[in-house]
């Protein structure tokens, strides 16, 4: 993206001066991320869509995010290595938060609303972050400022739960009539809650919990080893 | 005097014009419409979940069953966004196959839109047309993937495999009579690049073929001139992207505006509307057709010329050579590694798009440095088409829903994922 690239850096100063009450601007892989509060956020998406300077016409993606066990693992190396080859794979979030993720900085950190923007004028993109806390993961509706939002937003609603105020139609979109729960939550198992068949005696769908077990093929791993260090000047791999 | 009401009517999901399992739920005024809710999801899988507990390159066959009409660009923006990740290109080979894939794959898309859409709204013949042509790029699928239509090519470093010397011959069976599998057999003697070669040099009659059958058509034009008009503000608004934007006359094309793999170095023109019904976005993607058709000419010019390797040579990415893994310790214990754990991604997030033949096809990753995915964001250029259906057809007439639905390119793989 030779092109994009030129413009790019003076997006993140313009941003910058635009807006003070920005918590970060980051810029990594050639993508500039604005992370700002979430009580300003109808204002600033108006300005970025508005105002000469930003132009973005159009809302290419919103989604959430839960950052409940970010950087988790399922399988510590550690363990491995000292106490001998170990298949004790653990599995994650079987409900409880993992420990260390329960302070008062993990609690309003959980929910992120992401917002991926373009400008079709000037050929830019940004990408628009929201924090919001755990308990209460509540935003502002954008449908206003940008139509389609109003998928998306069901959408982040019915696997999320995150509430977007003043939204016209806040209905689930993807999940069956009737589901109970956020299934893109981390502590929302894999394999669901429930199971559903054919009930020939009471002639009708009966839901049951699940009778399967949830079992991890691959465990999550995270590797600092050699083969991830110094990765740009490697001979290709070579040991 | 008789009580004046409005009606409810229930469509799909099992109607054959709802392409997939679309239930529309239509308030009817007469038979005007109201209001068009669509209820979706009768098709979720949550792709998205199932990605974060596998490690990163199993999910690629997964992306082939999202848009099942055009595989090979959903891999494309999924590989896009791991190598983004991982920092690293590709070899100039591979991104000419994949180029070639892509737009092969956008006329497989577009045949299939073609023959769906016409038969929806009455013209039958177009469909066993299109249909004709999309056997032969399925045999191209196979013949470089093994699999007709969930090829799995694309992979982070490169492509698969090069393409094969030889194409497979039909052989005899009871359904075919032994002229008609010599005349297929016929155009299959060389390699597959002289098949595609083949392919593309008599694709553009046949474009011909079904611009005479659709184009000038009266009952045609009659069903889709002035039908579900998008003006371009609008078109913006509604998040609307590729033919379905080009069709309300927006200039707007990834592979031109922000080029990845080689789409910098070909030459094409990106077609664009003046009315934005849906007679407009037909043009539009007949149009497509003849570019892609003209992309894969100059691309078999290259890679006739460039052989090459068409992977990257690090084994801690892309699996060694069946050989060295069976005769040599450590593409043994890279193989081991790199099929029981996979590679670890450093953290961070990207957002990387590619212009899918629907509209821009976006791969939204975050990860968390673990060797699978922490969140994989997919967002479906079919899922923001279909939310605008309600404002695309309130006011029309019950039967243009069929035509509107059908000038969306709907596919529910993308669109519930």
């Amino acid at each position: 993206m030779s092109n994009t690239s030129n413009t790019l850096a003076p997006l993140s100063q313009r941003l910058k001066k635009r807006f003070t009450s920005a918590v970060s601007i980051a810029d990594a892989y050639n993508e500039i991320t604005l992370e700002v509060p979430a009580q300003d956020i109808l204002k600033i998406c108006l300005a970025l869509r508005d105002e000469d300077d930003f132009k973005f016409d159009e809302l290419i993606d919103l989604c959430g995010v839960d950052y409940l066990a970010h950087g988790d693992v399922e399988w510590e190396t550690v363990y491995a290595t000292e106490a001998g080859f170990s298949r004790g794979v653990h599995r994650m979030l079987d409900g409880t938060p993992p420990p260390g993720k329960t302070g008062d900085n993990a609690t309003c950190r959980r929910f992120a609303v992401v917002y991926h923007l373009l400008s079709i004028d000037h050929n830019e993109r940004l990408r628009l972050k929201v924090f919001l806390p755990n308990d209460e993961p509540v935003l502002d509706s954008v449908v206003d400022i940008w139509s389609c939002a109003n998928w998306f937003e069901r959408e982040a609603f019915d696997l999320f739960g995150i509430l977007f105020k003043s939204h016209p139609d806040l209905r689930r979109i993807l999940t069956d009539y009737g589901f109970i729960g956020h299934p893109f939550r981390k502590d929302f198992p894999l394999i669901g809650n429930v199971e559903m068949r054919y009930d020939t005696e009471k002639q009708r769908v009966v839901y049951e919990p699940v009778s399967i077990e949830p079992r991890t093929l691959v465990p999550r791993v995270k590797r600092d080893d050699h083969r991830y260090i110094d990765k740009g000047s490697s001979n290709g791999g070579a040991n | 005097m008789a009580e004046i009401r409005n009606y409810t009517i229930n469509f799909g999901p099992q109607h054959p014009a709802a392409h997939g399992v679309l239930r529309l739920v239509l308030e009817l005024d007469g038979e005007t419409i109201e209001r068009a809710d669509p209820h979706i999801g009768l098709l979720h899988r949550a792709t998205e979940k199932l990605a974060e507990s596998k490690p990163y390159n199993q999910s690629i066959p997964y992306m082939d069953r999202l848009d099942y009409v055009s595989m090979m660009c959903n891999e494309h923006g999924y590989v896009l966004a791991l190598e983004k990740l991982l920092g690293i290109t590709p070899p100039k080979r591979a991104q000419y196959l994949r180029v070639m894939f892509d737009e092969i794959t956008r006329i497989m898309n577009h045949l299939m839109w073609l023959g769906a859409h016409a038969l929806d709204i009455g013209a039958m013949t177009v469909f066993f047309y299109a249909f004709r042509e999309r056997e032969d790029l399925f045999d191209i699928y196979e013949a470089v993937s093994g699999a007709r239509m969930h090829a799995a090519y694309y992979r982070p470093g490169g492509v698969y495999r090069d393409l094969p010397d030889t194409m497979p011959q039909y052989q005899a069976s009871k359904w075919r009579t032994e002229a008609e599998i010599g005349k297929l057999n016929s155009i299959r003697q060389g390699s597959l690049l002289d098949f595609i070669e083949h392919f593309a040099d008599r694709f553009p009659a046949c474009i011909d073929e079904y611009e005479t059958l659709l184009t000038d058509n009266r009952i045609w034009k009659q069903r889709t001139v002035d039908i579900g008009v998008v003006s371009p503000e609008r078109a913006l608004q509604l998040g609307f992207t590729g033919p379905m934007l080009r069709g309300s006359g927006v200039e707007w094309d990834l592979r031109r505006k922000q080029p990845y793999a080689v789409y910098d170095h070909l030459h094409f023109d990106i077609p664009v509307g003046v009315n934005g019904d849906c007679y407009d976005r037909y043009l539009v993607r007949m149009e497509e057709l003849r570019q892609s058709q003209r992309i894969i000419k100059q691309c078999i010019k290259w890679l006739r010329k460039n052989p090459g390797p068409v992977i990257l040579d690090d084994h801690k990415l892309t699996p060694p050579h069946r050989e060295q893994m069976k005769g040599d310790m450590e593409g043994l214990i890279h193989h081991f590694k790199l099929f029981t754990e996979g590679y670890t991604l450093p953290e961070g997030e990207v957002y990387t798009a590619v212009e899918h033949p629907k509209g821009e096809f976006g791969i939204y990753l975050v990860s968390d440095g673990t060797n699978k995915p922490y969140r994989l964001k997919i967002r479906a250029p079919g899922f923001v088409h279909l939310s605008a259906l309600d404002e695309m057809s309130r006011g029309h007439m019950l039967a243009d829903v069929v035509a509107i639905l059908g000038t969306q390119d709907i596919v529910f793989g993308e669109v519930d994922r």
